[in-house]
């Protein structure tokens, strides 16, 4: 039983989720090896390394981190363990069924829960149902949702080996054109304590700033329901939901949001929902924790004002 | 050479500069991603089959079955998965500009499954296959089914929704392309006929990336690539003239068998019912005692 798990990392730094990730993979059995590759893998492998659980660091430097180069690696990685993990973000939703299509296997993805080396919990239907799967497979490809799973405990400090690997192949399939990228020095919203979201009533772009100025307030990150990014209040990486990110935050501040099903099925883990919306039918207003109901317009301001 | 990172365009966070920088990788890279789109008179996509998969519709609120056997799908509407829309949409937009010239929609399912099908023969597909069957297949097995149709068919582009919103594994695409050993371009907001390849706008976590892709290729199709037609009367009229086969899935002589076993299937735990907020300065002193809580772990 060893567990190779794929770090996921951007600019430089290695993804909050990761430590919850390789915490949660403990519950596999076996050793946890830490797949880094892309061009900064050795930056970030030391980052890696630090992390408590981690057996071993694997770095890639050569092989950048797109499927069409990244599953070759993996297949030729898979022999040497029992679980093949990555974190469910765009990343491991690209490449882990495309690996286990190569490997024939069926993988397991958007796991919440771990029963056991071979039994998971994962949701279908916007999570309106969880579905318990048994795989007897040899091997087992896994996503899991770092949101699910709590952060990692404090462990003493530890430093594991390195290890460089070689691989991929020299002509990526796929060409980089251009990254468009939301600048933010928010807290990652996949893995925030407190998020705050907006619908589409906040009306524009400009109105949208009311949502950010109660998230800074709060050292939260900031949510968007897809009709808001849709209507260009928000950008595309803002959305929560079946199709955006799923999120599980301690709390959750729902501002004019009615409360799709698809929106319900992004925010079903959070522990406290808090929701404001002018009509106190509203899905979300009846699903919530807390709710007041009133004009969003008056009643942000003056939050922000009284948390002073 | 491998892509970098070193074009980046940085978006505030007030996402007022969502500018389109060519990156500088474009005019060190091929020479195919230079051409102009549409500077041809041939269409560089010959074929294109899409792939549509019939599910409970988005809109109904599902119920799990008291014996935890499964979700009830007797008796509630059924329509095409709402990503397979945009997927057809994209094909037909694609033929529409001269930039494609065949496109091959395929089910897998019950003869009911017939319906999709027609959906997207209406919405300006050209030709419909039904690969037949009563079973619950896993992602797996459809994805080599399509494989096999491909080999069959040989397009030059397979298009499919991101994600079916009944089992919502988002595995089909990228398991064909890895079963064709073909690039793939998940979740696109965008695509562009670029030359002899696509240009592909992907929505990724911290915003988009434009990839280049070589055909053939796998694409999966997200929300705001495109806004789906509704198919006016005498299309749907049309579309039951278009050819359909239904083929049985046993005859495509692969591996059907499930490898995963669904020991049950549950309700999420229901939440507490929650209370009505007084006024303003309540709901702040909830909030600040909430975040307080959320400090302490």
């Amino acid at each position: 039983m060893a567990v190779l798990l794929l770090a996921e990392h951007d600019l430089g730094a290695l993804s909050p989720a990761m430590g919850r990730l390789v915490s949660a993979a403990a519950r596999l059995g076996g050793e946890i090896d830490l797949l880094v590759a892309g061009q900064n893998a050795a930056l970030v492998g030391e980052q890696a390394a630090r992390l408590p659980g981690v057996g071993r660091v694997l770095t890639a430097p050569g092989v950048p981190m797109t499927a069409e180069t990244l599953v070759p690696l993996l297949e030729r990685l898979a022999s040497n363990y029992s679980h093949l993990v990555a974190p469910a973000a765009t990343l491991g939703r690209d490449i882990m069924p495309r690996l286990a299509a190569r490997l024939d296997l069926m993988p397991v993805t958007d796991v919440v829960a771990i029963h056991g080396p071979d039994r998971f919990d994962r949701p279908i239907y916007a999570g309106n149902a969880i579905e318990t799967v048994h795989s007897a497979q040899s091997r087992q490809i896994l996503t899991l949702r770092a949101s699910a799973f709590g952060p990692a405990p404090l462990a003493p400090p530890a430093v594991a080996p390195i290890e460089a690997v070689e691989g991929g192949p020299a002509e990526p399939l796929v060409q980089l054109l251009a990254t468009h990228r939301t600048e933010s020095d928010r807290p990652d919203l996949a893995t925030a304590r407190i998020v705050v979201s907006g619908g589409v009533a906040l009306g524009s772009a400009e109105g949208f700033r009311l949502i950010e100025r109660l998230a800074e307030k709060l050292g939260a990150a900031v949510g968007a329901t897809r009709a808001a990014v849709d209507a260009g209040y928000a950008p595309n990486d803002w959305q929560v939901g079946q199709t955006g990110k799923i999120i599980a935050p301690e709390l959750y501040i729902a501002i004019g949001i009615s409360g799709a099903l698809q929106h319900l099925a992004g925010i079903q883990g959070a522990k406290t929902i808090v929701a404001i919306n002018r009509d106190p039918e509203a899905p979300l207003m009846k699903l919530a924790d807390y709710r007041l109901a009133g004009d969003l317009f008056d009643v942000v301001p003056a939050l922000i004002e009284a948390l002073g | 050479m491998v892509p970098g990172f070193g074009a980046s365009t940085l978006l505030r966070a007030d996402h007022e500069l969502w500018t389109d920088i060519a990156a500088a990788e474009l005019a060190a890279g091929p020479a195919i991603w230079q051409a102009a789109a549409g500077s041809r008179d041939f269409a560089p996509v010959k074929k294109i089959l899409v792939a549509v998969k019939r599910v409970v519709d988005h809109n109904v609120r599902i119920r799990v079955r008291d014996d935890g056997s499964g979700v009830e799908t007797d008796n509630v509407r059924l329509s095409m998965n709402p990503f397979d829309r945009h997927a057809v949409e994209a094909a037909v937009q694609l033929a529409e500009k001269g930039q494609a010239e065949e496109i091959v929609v395929v089910s897998i399912g019950p003869k009911g499954a017939t319906d999709v099908i027609l959906s997207a023969l209406a919405m300006g597909a050209h030709r419909g296959v039904l690969i037949e069957t009563d079973a619950a297949l896993e992602t797996l097995a459809v994805a080599k089914l399509l494989a096999a149709l491909a080999g069959e068919e040989g397009p030059d582009l397979v298009l499919l929704g991101k994600q079916a919103v009944d089992d919502d594994s988002s595995h089909v695409g990228q398991m064909l392309a890895g079963l064709l050993d073909w690039p793939q371009a998940t979740f696109a907001s965008g695509i562009e006929v670029a030359g002899d390849g696509l240009k592909i706008t992907r929505e990724v976590d911290f915003g988009r990336v434009e990839v280049g892709l070589s055909l053939p290729a796998v694409v999966t199709a997200d929300l705001r690539l495109n806004t789906p037609r509704n198919a006016a009367l005498p299309m749907v009229m049309k579309a039951r003239q278009k050819p359909l086969a239904a083929r049985p899935a046993e005859a495509f002589g692969v591996d059907l068998v499930p490898r995963l076993v669904v020991e049950r299937v549950a309700s999420p735990r229901a939440r507490a019912a929650g209370e009505t907020v007084a006024d303003i300065a309540t709901l702040a002193r909830i909030i600040v005692d909430k975040a307080a809580e959320t400090e302490l772990g």
